[in-house]
């Protein structure tokens, strides 16, 4: 299992891994807003929660055709499948990749970014705290995703439609954490929820997508 | 230890391509597989492989105890070969990374990357994977495709030395491995009448 994440990271960092991709994307996004909204700091600030959260999860939907497709065209998929760590595992592990890859840097970068959109001064320990919970879970449901497509030509885009719908309760409640900590408010709720989505995902969803992957590969 | 087939039945995508296969391998024999394109030897390797269900019949032996090698070698093109090497010997719980670079003539290419390595070069590396599964059976798909005759000398006494140790390997190939003693299996005899189960719909398969 070590072994299996040593690699995926070590694949990551390597040439044309792809990691800074989602990095990158959630930076220019986060510039591009304010240059097609306008500079006025209110309506920046008032949208800043929805769009940092919708910027995350655009970021984090880029890379997740790789997490099996790439071991699925050169074979090491079958190889895994094959191997004594039960596929479960592997799903858990590579999900995990991804998530210290792609979503990790995410949440780090993503207070700068909220000085660039004008978020409210309270809200950034929320915006930190709703990221950390809430991308565990677009990773986890996104290898879900991967895992149905795996065996498809192009199946990016189908990819993207899928999980898509899947991303918006963690979306709904991790906007809703940073909108409610932006105005001052209780946000005790919509974060249980979110960190209740993201455990119910983390213990679920491998089992569902080893099963995918298991019928992917006949 | 013995890998026993007794009448076996598969299928791809759905329509049945062999049927009644039977067959045993003991520990110390080698199997070769033949049998025109499209008749089913990868499908049957697969099937031992635990990658796909049977239709129907037993596999004596269970998946936790086959090393598979299909057509690709699983190789990580921005890994060097050691590095390739080390994470299937970690993920089988095993060591000898460098013997296994050895018996196929790798160690003086261990520093580079697998996408820099000739076809012949990687199909070595895909081999000597095999060594660092620890595992007693070898499942090879076309196994010396792409070797040159030195290379294909170099597995056969990589497979005859696995073989002394009490493994044992099931080839599908259609060109002489320079093993000798083992014994050929013609698929062809086991081909299953061609039948398409009633509302048979492709789709659904």
């Amino acid at each position: 299992m070590i072994a299996l994440l040593t690699r995926d990271l070590r694949l990551a960092f390597r040439a044309g891994g792809g990691f800074g991709l989602g990095l990158g994307f959630f930076l220019i996004l986060a510039v591009l807003v304010p240059l097609g909204v306008g500079p006025e700091p209110r309506t920046l600030g008032l949208i800043a929660p929805g769009i940092l959260w919708v910027g995350a999860l655009l970021a984090c939907l880029l890379s997740l055709d790789r997490i099996f497709a790439l071991d699925f065209e050169d074979g090491s998929l079958d190889l895994l499948a094959t191997a004594p760590i039960p596929l479960e595992g592997v799903v858990a592990v590579k999900a995990l990749a991804h998530w210290l890859t792609t979503g990790l840097p995410l949440v780090l970068v993503a207070p700068l970014l909220g000085v660039l959109l004008n978020l409210a001064p309270g809200a950034y320990g929320w915006l930190v705290l709703s990221l950390l919970l809430g991308t565990p879970a677009l990773s986890v449901i996104g290898a879900f995703g991967a895992a149905l497509t795996v065996g498809l030509k192009r199946g990016g885009l189908l990819l993207s439609l899928l999980v898509l719908p899947l991303y918006i309760p963690t979306l709904v409640y991790g906007a809703e954490v940073v909108i409610r900590g932006a105005a001052g408010l209780g946000v005790t709720t919509p974060l249980l929820l979110l960190a209740g989505i993201t455990a119910g995902s983390a213990a679920l969803l491998p089992f569902a997508a080893a099963l995918a992957l298991r019928v992917n590969l006949r | 230890m013995e890998l026993a087939v007794a009448d076996l039945t598969c299928a791809r995508g759905g329509v049945p391509l062999l049927e009644g296969v039977s067959f045993t391998l003991s520990a110390g024999a080698a199997l070769v597989l033949r049998g025109p394109n499209g008749c089913g030897k990868t499908t049957l390797l697969r099937t031992l492989a635990g990658l796909q269900p049977a239709l129907a019949g037993t596999v004596s032996c269970p998946p936790e105890a086959i090393a598979y090698a299909g057509h690709a070698d699983g190789l990580k093109a921005v890994l060097t070969v050691a590095e390739n090497l080390a994470f299937w010997a970690a993920i089988h719980g095993q060591s000898g990374v460098e013997a296994a670079m050895k018996a196929m003539n790798l160690t003086e290419l261990s520093g580079r990357q697998a996408q820099h390595l000739s076809a012949g070069q990687k199909r070595r590396l895909g081999l000597a994977r095999l060594m660092v599964t620890g595992r007693a059976f070898w499942l090879l798909d076309e196994p010396t495709v792409s070797l040159d005759t030195a290379s294909v000398a170099l597995f056969a006494a990589v497979v005859r030395a696995h073989l002394a140790r009490g493994g044992a390997a099931l080839m599908a190939s259609h060109i002489d491995l320079g093993l000798d003693e083992a014994r050929v299996l013609e698929l062809a005899a086991f081909r299953a009448a061609p039948r398409l189960p009633q509302g048979f719909d492709e789709a659904f398969a």
